[in-house]
């Protein structure tokens, strides 16, 4: 069953001469309980993308439909995980709080608001943590903090804009299986953006390859690789070298045909 | 560093700090414990009426008046700034609309508005304090409006994507990001209340620091003038102490997220890689 559909979207900046198309005509499915990543050259459009699917930005044209209903602002179903996390967590509030936040939009109440900011930093492996502040922890404790604020939104659909791009490798593989544990145990719907060719063959279901910019889909891979996956056998396999090879060589054939 | 050594540089800091204010008063009492100038009256003689006037029957009867008048008024000032800073700057047409207005009317040094608050609001503290708030809200103002319109769009985004309410969103999100900014113009709006108060005092009344401070020169009594001055000063310095104490711990996950705590309070964390400090907000220039 198809969850979210990206029905041939279209973002144009500004008009007239000046005018920049960003997504020339990007069209996506992505299935109940899929993980799908989309891959790009770099400044492809990948975040306009992500931000169009979220609803924070109305598209020029085509649409996104989740559960078959058009988006035009941001679902309750839908949660989000921004790359930046030093500017995507607020710095006043503790950990806890951070976490809790989201829920009011959902009128939970104060004590269940407590017990799942409490659950959902616990899956992160930050249970001891909520008293402190975003900017005492390291990078890859602000990002699961991030990880667990979608959590404890309990979104059908999660999406995340190249959210380990700014840690260093060892926190990305750890945040990696952090993310493939909590998407299995919740059978989300991820979309995953990266520009990161190998962190997309390792964690996604299939992997979209984005043109550059005006971006459209270009080809869609399925990753036939096995779960659970594990960072060093499943790199290990030669399948997975030959899907690299195949996406970067995708990839490259579009950075090499820029005017 | 042990808590001693610690101890002992912060004293040593005082210590530098406290000489050139020592060494001022020094040369002061020095070269006019002989003075028979009215114009320059010995030290001595302005400490005395000091003790005796301002710390005596004046505290009561006049310094009470102005801290009375300086605080509704400056309370006014920030709660009105605030608010009107915050409508404004979530509201590009309004403040498109009331940008050259609000421009002219804080270029008028407020102590020339001093009249026309006489007409409106009486000789009574009506007039001094609204030309309290008349100088001290414009500073107050364009910083919210300013910090308000410079919150991260990201952190709008995050907002947006998680469907916060819209108290929800003005309380948690835009007013604390905004916070720094809003305690800067403050700060500003402080010392413009401050020098209000004073002046609102000299120009009529029967009270107050600044009427009493005009009578003393008025009736040749310099050494208490002095004297009044000088609890302006000390009133001044407390204010802006307290302000910045309130400060300080309101606004210290700021300087947490600049990675400007002591790493003794910032327990286990190394600055971000790759992250350049927020630039300290900076206040238009002050108004009158």
């Amino acid at each position: 069953m198809t969850r979210l559909v990206v029905d041939r979207l279209r973002k144009t900046y500004g008009t007239g001469p000046a005018a920049v198309t960003a997504l020339d005509e990007v069209s996506l499915e992505v299935r109940d309980g899929e993980l799908l990543c989309v891959v790009g050259p770099s400044g492809c459009g990948k975040t306009t993308l992500l931000r169009c699917v979220a609803g924070l930005l109305p598209p020029t044209a085509g649409a996104t439909h989740l559960d078959g209903e058009v988006v035009v602002a941001p679902p309750p179903a839908m949660a989000l995980v921004f790359q930046d996390y030093s500017r995507s967590l607020l710095p006043w509030m503790t950990v806890h709080a951070n976490v809790a936040l989201p829920l009011r939009a959902h009128r939970v109440p104060r004590a269940e608001r407590d017990r799942r900011a409490a659950e959902a930093l616990a899956a992160v492996g930050l249970a001891d943590q909520g008293r402190r502040h975003p900017w005492q922890l390291s990078a890859g404790m602000q990002q699961r903090v991030a990880i667990a604020r979608a959590l404890a939104y309990r979104p059908d659909v999660l999406l995340l804009d190249e959210p380990f791009a700014s840690v260093d490798a060892q926190t990305r593989a750890e945040l990696q299986d952090l993310l493939l544990e909590v998407w299995e145990r919740h059978r989300l719907t991820v979309l995953f953006v990266t520009h990161d060719i190998d962190e997309a063959v390792y964690l996604g279901d299939r992997v979209a390859v984005l043109s550059r910019s005006p971006s459209r889909v270009k080809e869609v891979v399925e990753v036939d690789l096995p779960r659970p996956r594990d960072q060093l056998t499943t790199h290990a396999r030669p399948e997975f070298a030959l899907l690299r090879n195949r996406i970067f060589a995708s990839i490259r054939s579009e950075a090499g045909s820029r005017p | 560093m042990t808590a001693g050594a610690r101890v002992g540089s912060a004293l040593g800091r005082a210590a530098v700090g406290l000489l050139v204010p020592v060494a001022l008063v020094a040369l002061w009492w020095w070269t006019s414990r002989d003075s028979d100038s009215y114009l320059f009256p010995p030290l001595g003689e302005i400490l005395e009426s000091l003790r005796d006037d301002w710390f005596g029957d004046r505290l009561g009867s006049d310094v009470a008046p102005s801290l009375r008048r300086f605080g509704i008024g400056f309370g006014l000032a920030a709660v009105l700034g605030v608010a009107a800073g915050t409508v404004i700057g979530l509201t590009p047409w309004l403040r498109r609309a009331t940008q050259p207005v609000v421009e002219l009317v804080r270029s008028i040094p407020a102590p020339l508005l001093f009249p026309i608050a006489l007409v409106l609001f009486g000789i009574g503290d009506g007039s001094k304090v609204a030309l309290i708030v008349l100088g001290a809200v414009w500073p107050v103002l364009l910083n919210t409006v300013d910090g308000v319109r410079g919150v991260d769009p990201q952190v709008l985004d995050v907002a947006r994507s998680f469907r916060l309410p819209a108290r929800t969103r003005l309380g948690r999100v835009v007013l604390p990001a905004a916070g720094p900014m809003i305690a800067a113009g403050l700060r500003i709006g402080l010392s413009v209340a401050l020098l209000l108060t004073v002046v609102s005092e000299m120009r009529g009344g029967t009270n107050g620091l600044g009427f009493r401070i005009r009578a003393d020169q008025r009736s040749f009594d310099t050494a208490s003038a002095y004297a009044g001055v000088l609890v302006i000063g000390m009133v001044g310095l407390a204010v802006n102490l307290l302000f910045v104490a309130v400060e300080r711990r309101v606004m210290r996950w700021h300087r947490g997220a600049r990675g400007l705590l002591e790493p003794d309070r910032r327990p286990g964390s190394d600055r971000r890689p790759g992250q350049a400090p927020r630039p300290e907000p900076t206040a238009p220039e002050a108004a009158p």
